[in-house]
């Protein structure tokens, strides 16, 4: 029973759509929340509208509101449902404002809800600087010096007082464009003039700067008995000045004596106390280098990405265990998992260290600036553990799937001696990567450190990694010994690294290492450090140690690939997936072995599969773990495009791919082999082709008309991809591309003719003869947007019942033609004149709208998917096969971007996916469902009154647009062509005003909304236009399709909240079989 | 120095190999681990190691190098040291030596590239284990006992005397720590509290104690079986009885022993900074440092006189007593810390706040 026995029924705020800085972690920590309330007893329910995660999955809460994050929405939920509790603070930061919205708006005193956990005042606390910096003097604990301030004068003179250096934000600019950090009055006086003018409100911060110190966080708990206990700190490789998100860390700290290691553990517990915390804490600190002296960054008072972190690198479940303190319960009394005979109130004590590698988009993002300081830019993050650095941090390099795996980035050899030491001294995604490249030039490790700050600890140890790549370049392959491959293995070094160290084939190393009988060993992580005996299903691997692990004994085991980092184009949605990949070969009665290295995830959860592998996605670390438990095969088909490139060498090392057969895959990832397939199927294929030269290229745009869409043959998310309208732009692009990349090779790319035509897509369960397909999803935007970045409803609300027929028949011959075993997604044009159904893409994998497509119809695909791949057919399943009858609702998929974080990125849509994450809206008609979907967060659905003003720069006007404008009401500004081109559709423009005015107005937040279309590659006043939305936070499209859409519902009354449940609860077996029904 | 290989040979039949990591080479003993993630300098200078062969659960050790400040003794007594990869290049502001350096300077055998973690299950399924470290993977570990006479090799000849810096009192409170093998950080506790203090052997009569004329005494922690102390127990029960009395850790045991209950052997021991400990008064719970291979029988303490304080929240076990009538505590665990939490700091402020308040009286 529960301490709080009033507590019967929770609501639990869940975090919304990814962003920068937002993650998968509120996923892994919300599902764990939900689990453990649930276990007491409690009934959970759920609001979230991020429809790709696994804690709104039906069996995680009772009930699931996939309905706006906004108080509004969630005021009439509690209405409906009357919660006694309300759980904020494991839905990040999302989660604590509405709490705090809900409880200033009287909602929860009005319902009696019972905040638990964290009491709200200790969160405000904890945001309000202020507040913050009174309280820390009150308790005697050291904090950063700082004022606000509109005076260069003030600014002197408070700098007179706290020394030298300052570090200067201006308020409220875009990744703190336009701060710095003042060495002397001077410098001060430049940067703080500049930062008020940079500045919207004339405002900056100035802070004594401890650039340089250690940066060392503390995660810690507390119950209501005011039991405190440390999970785990953490050093960051990256001193004080790099954002902690954006910094590479380990676990537990390697540079503190026990004395400083303890003095800060007190600082926590007092801080903790004084608080008031009820469950997790993350508390960072620096710590100067040169002294015990110390100063307290941030408090957050709630479960973080640190937090995710740290139970990932030490087993302690800390949103599990905060959720239950949150209902009462002790520390002493909440039994560890882990152990299964000892309790929460401990510190964990590992044996291993755990180095987290930040995952960066500018692989997308080329045009982005790479710097890194206080504006956090990784959307992702991968965990390595192992018995020493060097392991770790070739094993985290490997993970983070860019294309690397040692230290190695090739093309530093190139930088001039200048260039290294500024790449040394401003910290960029690449600076690991640099010191290397320093320390290979014989650069001396003080002469680094004062150059980087980074601990000289750290820098010996990739000094190590160094030197002995360089002795065994320099022993070569025939000198090289058994003992030596044991050594270069016991310091992470891969296959394919040894390979082009020692130059020769990877397949000699792979034979040597299987000759010599060399295989990883792997351990388990048991919180305890072996003290205790624990059967978590929680592994590592190391070299040169004893193997503990015992592998799994059941009749057949299959290992499942996970998704590796959240990146641009490869979010939690496969985290969704590969769970429930592993819950379906469970259900199966099959062992399930998940191997990935993203710690923020459920996947990644020790008790989601059999085994779990915290190891790279790599042919070689996935074959070990083949080896290890002697699996029977591999699926490939749920860990995105991560786990589908790793299938053509694991079916080369003779691995069995389970499901859809390798040439499938290769037939639809190969653009010819494709268009021949789609041909010899007599299916409609964009013209286009491969070009292998320049000259190729002209000619071949030449053939089939501009504008033409070109990109890279094997692509994620749309990487490179742009579309062309004429010659010049082509060997533009071209040359671009030729002189961004390293090694010239471009060639082969993808032209294909561009249509503007309307998108569809759909995901299908294939098992060789029939297909299942739940629903189709319509594009809003037009075809050129890349489908991740489109607003897609579903079912398809304008297609005839002839393109669904069409839709399903090339779906059927595809599957049968390649016997597609388990699941892919197609995507289709559709012409113009909507005569023709062309098939874009097939992806021989689950997509993006896989979670959303199970949730909104409650077919559940991966695990059909799964069963297929394990060799059920899908007749013999209770669903119906074909395409599957509408469900009498509908669903809008909204992408969420997070580009106002990435100085540089343009927000225009197009061809390369720039969004993050998504949301879902659900109603009982597509304006409803479009209205919840656009009124994702608070204020994002704005009712467009009389008095409110839009500007518009739009290249052309169409008839949907025509009429949402027309029948608005709403002051319309525009530039001297598009006022023209508005005119002459009898829009009436109030004012015509140029962007350049238009941008200092939007910056002024005189506009309610811009729309701004204008493409031209160029950095000109349309993207500062785009940019100045962005950093006034001004709701902005760049395609008419979404501005119409927005308009056309912005008036509209919502209707109320409604659980998935009660959508669903309508006609709930219309695509059951008779005789799966009730 | 080139790495050359060495074992260690367990009277459980395992052999692990490692690497030599200081010259010496060759010794015998308890082996023990400790889960401390950080002061493994600490760990070193703790005389309660004597006798036995430590290894460091954490795999990286030597990081922030050796510095004069955190010396629990003057000198390390343990017998022997492993760890999995040590650190040669230590960086930290207060570092003077390297970890080999330190293994040099006090002749300790050490390995290391040992599988820590495969010796640490070893020891955690067999309790007991004595080892030896060798050149010679077929050699036999000699002893599977410890040295009953431990105590009398790392307990001071003579008495010492402290005098405290921190004194607001003309007089400052006086205690006798009574050494059987005493961490500095005791002393450095009391000392900062205000309290003189003069540790004294561990075989010094009631007589000569009193003598001293403290305010309160303590029995500190060390090595070793606590019944093969037994023979003290009568003086030490004179102790306690005359004057407020403290015992941590061994001194803890010896009190109980010495009052009527009975200790046995934990089977693989206590030893990290992470042990949680619930005051059963207030039902707080605390983590502590702990370094302990036995612990006081909870069923064999005179609860007629007596109370059990503190447990262990995992096993337990007793963690603390307190007489009923008496000015007698006494905790198996090290409320001094180094290494570890200072959580239970405000044990030593209780005990001294037992006789300044009595001091006060008398001036009254």
């Amino acid at each position: 029973m529960p301490k709080k026995d009033d507590i019967k029924k929770v609501l639990v705020i869940g975090s919304g759509p990814i962003v920068i800085g937002q993650a998968a972690e509120f996923d892994y920590a919300g599902t764990q929340a939900c689990l453990a309330l649930k276990e007491d007893g409690i009934e959970v329910i759920l609001v979230n509208n991020n429809p790709a995660t696994i804690m709104t999955d039906e069996n995680i809460a009772d009930k699931v509101y996939l309905e706006p994050l906004t108080c509004e929405s969630i005021t009439k939920i509690i209405a409906e449902e009357r919660p006694d509790g309300i759980l904020p603070t494991l839905g990040g930061q999302t989660g604590l404002n509405m709490a705090v919205l809900l409880d200033e708006a009287g909602v929860l005193e009005q319902y009696d809800v019972t905040l638990l956990g964290t009491p709200l005042e200790t969160i405000q606390k904890g945001e309000d600087r202020e507040m913050f910096k009174s309280m820390m003097k009150d308790i005697g604990e050291p904090i950063a010096e700082s004022l606000s301030t509109s005076s260069i004068e003030e600014a002197v003179s408070f700098a007179k007082k706290v020394g030298y250096p300052m570090i200067v934000r201006p308020a409220y600019t875009l990744g703190g464009a336009g701060g710095g950090i003042a060495n002397d009055e001077q410098e001060l006086r430049t940067i703080v003039k500049n930062g008020l003018h940079y500045s919207p409100i004339n405002q900056v911060l100035i802070e004594q700067s401890v650039k340089g110190w250690k940066e060392i966080e503390y995660e810690v708990m507390r119950d209501a008995n005011d039991t405190c206990i440390i999970v785990c700190n953490m050093e960051n490789f990256d001193p004080v000045g790099v954002h902690t998100g954006d910094s590479i860390v380990v676990a537990p700290s390697q540079t503190l004596t026990d004395r400083q290691y303890q003095m800060l553990r007190t600082s926590s517990v007092k801080v903790i106390r004084e608080l008031g915390v009820i469950g997790g804490c993350n508390i960072q600190f620096a710590l100067n280098p040169d002294n015990d002296d110390y100063i307290i960054i941030e408090v957050n008072p709630r479960v973080s990405r640190s937090s995710a972190l740290a139970s990932k690198a030490t087993g302690y479940p800390i949103a599990r265990i905060a959720a239950k303190v949150a209902l009462g319960y002790q520390l002493d009394e909440v039994i560890n998992p882990i152990t299964g005979d000892t309790y929460a109130s401990f510190e964990p004590a590992i044996d291993y260290i755990a180095a987290k590698i930040p995952r960066w988009p500018f692989d997308k993002f080329t045009g982005a600036e790479r710097s890194l300081g206080t504006q956090m830019k990784a959307t992702g993050e991968v965990m390595a553990l192992a018995r020493n650095f060097p392991v770790a941090i070739n094993k985290a390099i490997r993970s983070l799937e860019i294309g690397l795996d040692s230290l190695h980035l090739p093309g530093v050899e190139k930088l001039s001696e200048q260039e290294l030491h500024n790449a040394l001294e401003n910290a960029t995604d690449e600076r690991m990567f640099i010191v290397a490249e320093a320390l290979r030039r014989g650069m001396s490790v003080d002469e680094i450190h004062d150059i980087t700050a980074i601990n000289n600890y750290f820098l010996y140890e990739l000094k190590a990694m160094i030197v002995k790549e360089q002795e065994i370049a320099e022993k070569g392959w025939r000198q090289i010994d058994v003992s030596d491959l044991q050594e270069a293995k016991g310091f992470g070094i891969s296959d394919h690294t040894l390979a082009t160290l020692l130059q020769v084939d990877i397949k000699e190393i792979q034979q040597k290492i299987k000759t010599e009988k060399l295989a990883p060993s792997y351990k388990m992580v048991d919180t305890c450090a072996a003290e205790f005996s624990a059967e978590t299903p929680y592994f590592y691997s190391s070299w040169n140690e004893w193997d503990e692990v015992e592998s799994l004994d059941g009749e057949k085991r299959m290992v499942v690939l996970g998704s590796g980092p959240i990146r641009i184009g490869q979010g939690v949605e496969f985290d969704y997936c590969s769970v429930h990949a592993a819950k379906s070969l469970q259900g199966q009665g099959i062992d399930a072995v998940v191997v990935n290295n993203n710690p923020e995830t459920v996947s990644t959860d020790f008790n989601t599969a059999d085994h779990l592998y915290f190891e790279p996605l790599t042919v070689e670390d996935v074959l070990h773990v083949i080896d290890k438990e002697n699996a029977q095969g591999v699926l490939v088909q749920f860990g995105g495009q991560t786990a589908i490139n790793l299938a053509d060498g694991l079916k080369k090392a003779g691995v069995q791919i389970a499901g859809t057969a390798l040439d499938a895959i290769e037939a639809v990832e190969d653009r010819d082999l494709f268009y021949q397939l789609l041909q010899r199927l007599n299916i409609p294929h964009i013209p286009g082709d491969t070009v292998m030269d320049i000259h190729d290229a002209k000619a071949v745009a030449q053939e089939i008309g501009y504008p033409v869409l070109m990109r890279p043959s094997y692509v994620i998310g749309g990487q490179g991809m742009v579309i062309l309208h004429n010659e010049h732009q082509l060997v533009d692009y071209l040359s671009d591309l030729q002189a961004k990349t390293h090694d010239n090779r471009i060639f082969p790319l993808l032209i294909d003719r561009y249509i503007e035509g309307y998108e569809v897509e759909i995901d299908a369960i294939c098992d060789g003869a029939d297909i299942l397909i739940p629903g189709i999803f319509e594009h809003v935007e037009k075809a050129g947007v890349h489908s991740g970045d489109s607003v897609a409803i579903f079912p398809a609300p304008s297609l005839t019942d002839d393109h669904k027929q069409t839709i399903e028949q090339y779906t059927k011959k595809i599957s049968e033609e390649l016997q597609i075993k388990g699941i892919m997604n197609i995507q289709f044009v559709l012409s113009e004149d909507r005569q023709t159904v062309y098939v874009l893409e097939v992806n021989p994998r689950a997509s993006r709208t896989v979670p959303i497509a199970s949730k909104v119809t409650g077919v559940p695909m991966v695990d059909l998917a799964t069963k297929v791949q394990m060799g059920e057919a899908l007749v013999s399943q209770e669903w119906k096969v074909g395409l599957h009858k509408e469900v009498p609702y509908y669903a809008v998929k909204m992408p969420v971007f997070s580009t106002n974080k990435l100085p540089g990125v343009d927000p225009i849509l197009g061809p390369e996916m720039k969004s993050t994450g998504e949301a879902i809206g659900i109603g009982t008609t597509v304006e409803q469902a479009m209205a919840k979907a656009f009124g994702w967060k608070e204020d994002s659905l704005q009712s467009l009154r009389e008095q409110d003003t839009i500007f518009l720069s739009l290249a052309k006007i169409d008839e949907k647009l025509q009429r949402a404008l027309q029948s608005s009401n709403i002051m319309i500004e525009a530039d001297t062509e598009t006022q023209a081109l508005l005119s002459a559709h009898d829009i009436h423009v109030h004012k015509v005003v140029s962007v350049q005015e238009a941008e200092q107005k939007c910056l002024a937040d005189q506009y309610v909304l811009i729309t701004d279309t204008h493409r031209t590659g160029e950095k000109d006043e349309h993207v500062s236009l785009r940019e100045a939305a962005l950093t006034s936070d001004t709701l902005h499209f760049s395609a008419n399709d979404t501005l119409s859409a927005y308009i056309n519902v912005a008036q509209i009354e919502q209707e109320s909240p409604q659980s998935i449940q009660y959508y669903r609860q309508n006609k709930p077996n219309i695509n059951k079989k008779e005789r799966a029904m009730p | 120095m080139p790495e050359t290989t060495g074992y260690l040979v367990l009277n459980t039949g395992d052999v692990l190999e490692g690497k030599w990591l200081s010259s010496y080479k060759y010794a015998d003993g308890e082996l023990v681990f400790n889960t401390a993630m950080t002061g493994y300098q600490e760990v070193m200078t703790d005389p309660s190691y004597a006798g036995q062969i430590v290894t460091m659960t954490y795999p990286l050790i030597g990081n922030y190098g050796w510095n004069e400040v955190d010396y629990e003794s003057i000198q390390p007594s343990l017998k022997g040291f492993i760890v999995s990869t040590p650190s040669h290049n230590p960086e930290h502001y207060e570092s003077k030596y390297t970890l080999v350096e330190m293994l040099e300077k006090h002749k300790i055998p050490a390995l290391s590239h040992i599988d820590t973690r495969a010796l640490t299950k070893i020891i955690r399924k067999h309790g007991e284990v004595y080892g030896k470290m060798t050149d010679n993977p077929e050699d036999k570990p000699v002893n599977t006992s410890v040295n009953p006479n431990i105590v009398s090799t790392v307990s001071v000849a003579e008495k010492i005397t402290y005098k405290t810096n921190n004194s607001t009192d003309q007089k400052a409170p006086h205690v006798v720590v009574v050494d059987f093998g005493y961490k500095h950080s005791i002393a450095h506790s009391l000392l900062e509290l205000g309290c003189d203090v003069t540790v004294v052997p561990f075989d010094t009569r009631f007589i000569e104690v009193q003598s001293l004329a403290p305010d309160g005494v303590v029995l500190s922690n060390g090595p070793g079986d606590p019944k093969a102390l037994a023979h003290l127990s009568t003086n030490l029960k004179q102790i306690a009885d005359h004057f407020p009395t403290m015992g941590i850790c061994l001194g803890h045991q010896l009190i109980a022993l010495a009052y009527g209950a009975t200790t046995k052997r934990l089977p693989y021991g206590h030893r990290g900074s992470n042990h949680p400990v619930k005051d059963v008064q207030t039902g707080k719970v605390m983590i502590t440092s702990q370094n302990h291979g036995y612990v006081v029988d909870y069923d064999s303490v005179k609860m007629d006189d007596w109370y059990v304080s503190h447990i262990n929240v995992n096993d337990k076990s007793v963690e603390g007593l307190k007489h009923k009538t008496k000015p007698l505590m006494t905790v198996q665990f090290h409320p001094e810390a180094h290494p570890g939490p200072i959580d239970t700091h405000h044990l030593f402020v209780n005990f001294i706040k037992q006789f300044i308040t009595k001091g006060e009286k008398q001036h009254a």
